[in-house]
């Protein structure tokens, strides 16, 4: 008991007037080393215990304006060095959309600065102790008492005087608070070997239950004897066939239904000579040619087929549909054209049928007609 | 001040060189008014429309400010009550001044102009709102309602200071709930009618905001400002400590984040949104000339404010925050002259920021206002709510 270390003196208050009242006197006294503790923050406790400003706003400040900085040339780098992007016409440094992302790192690393200076200045990392700790004087003033503790520390530091002083003032459970043998010897901090490898071992444990939930367990199914069926589904491999393909090849010569073969693939003349639009002028027919012909022919013929269009100048612009020449080309040369292509332009025959491809034809002739209007065609 | 029999307040006479300064000063106003008028009475009158925004935003701000004390149950307002209550009386004079403008609508709205109305489908179809008939109706509306309110809320703080009723809380905090729902329509129909309407073709849902944190600033900054002086010169409590003043700070520096984040919000879907009928307010303001106003609103209006004021010191030192105070009312004249002055450049297509004796009769005619106002009402009145059960619990306000 004898070489116990004495650490403060505490007294216990029962109203905030008391604690008040018992702060001022105390700095009267001249105590610099002491505390005060309250349930909760007791108004003009700051001049009672005249304490100066705390040094946390400069944290705060600093990371603050390093955080806009920062976030701002973050984004800079990205978005107007690195990797510019063209985002609905706005420049490539467009200040008033960053002002927002700048703001919440700006929050974020002030007030990170300021939690994490509180715990290194005030709770002197890596110490995690303290002697009032686990004492019944620290239970009473966290539930609903008002307590003042002078340290030892003190240069004005008497403990008989202290203790009179603190009775004098109208402290009631007036009591040493000693350090505890154990802490000093044991030397408890958060570097402790024994601490860490604990802490070590929590993060493992905490990213593989992390990992195993987000990646595992949300995967399960509920029930599976609808999802796991003995067959073979689309592009699997499978052992039942010898070339391992679980989708089979047609047998040779199969001919897709309503397919008709294209036998004039080489030559111009003989499809021009030989074919005739089986579509005739209706209604319904040239709808329906309009349709494809504004999907895929107008990008670069133009929805009049003057062949200035979307994509002028990506590519050379081709030649207006309504020259004499193409007027004077024959539906099957046209067919022609669209099925095997054409200089630059591209076969269309995987995107239009058989039928559509005419139905389109004959929406070219309506257009043509309509820009080369003879007399009768008013009446 | 725990000893009950200390005597809080007593009351001082306000100096007689007062109402001299602010009739001088409000006379000097009038009489340039009237001859701006018969000079360009379309400049004038939009300066007048100035005018009319800032001693507006003081009353009801304050009014606004009595009423969040009546509902949060402040107590650290209390002694300021009477202050606040004094100064929300500019309402009374918003009538008389709007009174000429009324009298000239056809030189301020360009929506009473038929050929107008008739070019644009988007003003036409603003039409049921902008006619002139329904203007006067519901700014008379508004300023009805803005006395109906005034006289529920201050009156019977005023016969407290007798009888010393405690029920008086329980009213003014009804009436101040059923106030601030109201107060937030008629505050928005006010910046729609005198700010927004300038340019009728204009889109923003934000505005009304925009104005009432500008409004609340310049009424804390009239009040922070009068309560300092006042208090320094012994017309008010000796007991009054900077933790009283505190707060003055504390939600000067909060409106001013507020007005920063209001303003900032309405910009940047403008301009994210890039849809013309919104971006030509913007535009107008970003044009050779205006666009050193603009940015130069970002300092005066948000930075210095806030750099001001972000310390803990310069919240409850009285000598800092009386300079911020005056920043901070300087600051609002400088917003509404760049909310209202463009759309006169654009008018007459000078497209640069105009300023002259014209627009310095602004700030005389408003002083003289507040000061004469102030004077006569104050009159023989308390200073501090001596009645109010509140008063002393109040005075003990501790940070």
């Amino acid at each position: 008991m004898d070489n116990k270390i004495l650490h403060s003196v505490t007294a216990i208050f029962h109203t905030p007037d008391d604690i008040i009242n018992a702060a001022k006197a105390v700095v009267k006294e001249g105590y610099k080393k002491f505390d005060v503790h309250t349930p909760y923050p007791v108004h003009g406790m700051d001049q009672a215990m005249k304490l100066k400003r705390s040094p946390l706003g400069y944290f705060a400040f600093v990371l603050g304006v390093l955080g806009a900085t920062l976030g701002l040339l973050l984004m800079y780098w990205t978005m107007t060095i690195d990797y510019p992007l063209n985002i609905g016409g706005k420049p490539t440094f467009p200040l008033p959309a960053f002002i927002p992302v700048t703001f919440e790192i700006t929050v974020l690393l002030a007030s990170v600065a300021t939690v994490v200076a509180m715990i290194v200045i005030f709770f002197k990392f890596p110490n995690n102790s303290h002697p009032l700790h686990d004492t019944e004087y620290m239970k009473r003033v966290s539930s609903d008492k008002y307590g003042v503790t002078i340290e030892a520390a003190d240069p004005n530091f008497d403990l008989e005087k202290v203790k009179a002083f603190l009775a004098k003032l109208g402290g009631t459970n007036v009591e040493p608070i000693y350090f505890d043998n154990d802490e000093i010897n044991a030397k408890r901090t958060l570097l402790e070997p024994k601490f860490l490898t604990g802490l070590a071992v929590i993060s493992v444990l905490v990213i593989a239950i992390t990992y195993f939930t987000l990646n595992k367990l949300m995967f399960l199914e509920p029930f599976n004897w609808m999802m796991n069926q003995q067959k073979i589904t689309a592009m699997e491999v499978t052992t039942f066939f010898d070339d391992g393909f679980s989708m089979r090849p047609p047998i040779e010569g199969t001919v897709a239904r309503g397919f008709k073969p294209y036998p004039y693939k080489d030559s111009v003349d003989l499809a021009s000579r030989f074919l005739v639009n089986p579509m005739e002028f209706s209604t319904e027919n040239l709808e329906n040619g309009k349709r494809k012909y504004n999907t895929f022919c107008s990008p670069c013929h133009d929805y009049h087929g003057n062949g200035v269009a979307r994509l002028n100048g990506q590519f050379p612009n081709p030649p207006s549909l309504h020259t004499d020449k193409v007027r004077e080309w024959t539906d099957g040369h046209l067919y022609h054209i669209i099925t095997v292509g054409q200089n630059t332009m591209p076969s269309y025959d995987k995107q239009l049928t058989q039928d559509e491809k005419w139905q389109v034809i004959l929406y070219v002739r309506a257009l043509q007609r309509a820009l080369n209007a003879q007399e009768g065609d008013l009446q | 001040m725990s000893n009950d029999n200390i005597v809080l307040y007593e009351r001082k006479p306000l100096p007689a060189k007062l109402p001299l300064i602010g009739w001088s000063l409000l006379l000097i106003g009038v009489a340039l008014t009237v001859l701006a008028f018969s000079i360009d009475n379309v400049r004038a009158s939009y300066n007048l429309i100035i005018v009319l925004m800032m001693v507006f935003s003081v009353g009801f701000g304050s009014l606004f400010l009595i009423a969040l004390e009546h509902i949060v149950g402040a107590d650290w307002s209390v002694p300021f009550r009477r202050l606040t209550e004094i100064i929300a009386a500019v309402l009374f004079a918003t009538p008389l001044i709007a009174l000429p403008l009324f009298l000239n609508l056809n030189e301020v709205f360009s929506w009473l102009n038929p050929v107008v109305m008739d070019s644009d489908k988007y003003i036409k179809n603003k039409s049921p709102y902008l006619n002139e008939s329904f203007f006067v109706i519901r700014n008379i509306v508004v300023f009805l309602f803005m006395f109906l309110f005034y006289f529920l809320l201050v009156g019977r703080s005023l016969k407290q200071d007798k009888t010393g009723k405690a029920d008086t809380k329980k009213w003014s905090t009804k009436i101040s709930a059923i106030f601030l729902p109201i107060f937030a329509i008629l505050i928005t129909v006010v910046a729609m009618d005198w700010l927004m309407s300038l340019e009728p073709k204009w889109f923003s849902t934000i505005f009304g905001v925009y104005y009432f944190a500008g409004s609340v600033l310049a009424a804390l900054a009239v009040l922070t400002f009068i309560a300092i002086t006042l208090a320094e010169n012994g017309y008010l409590s000796k007991y009054l400590t900077e933790d009283h003043y505190y707060n003055f700070g504390a939600l000067m520096f909060a409106f001013t984040n507020f007005w920063a984040y209001i303003a900032f919000s309405q910009f940047m879907l403008i301009w994210y949104a890039n849809i013309p009928d919104e971006t030509m307010w913007y535009m107008q303001r970003g044009g050779e000339g205006w666009m050193t106003v603009s940015l130069g609103l970002i300092f005066i209006r948000f930075l210095f404010p806030y750099l001001a004021l972000v310390t803990r010191p310069s919240k409850s030192n009285p000598f800092r925050l009386k300079i911020i105070a005056v920043w901070v009312f300087i600051a609002h004249y400088y917003d509404l002259y760049w909310v209202i002055m463009p759309e006169y450049t654009k008018k007459t297509e000078l497209h640069a920021p105009v300023y002259s004796w014209f627009e310095f009769t602004v700030p005389i005619l408003v002083l003289g206002v507040l000061i004469v106002v102030f004077s006569l009402v104050a009159g023989k009145k308390n200073l501090m709510p001596i009645g109010d059960p509140k008063f002393r619990k109040g005075m003990e306000f501790h940070l």
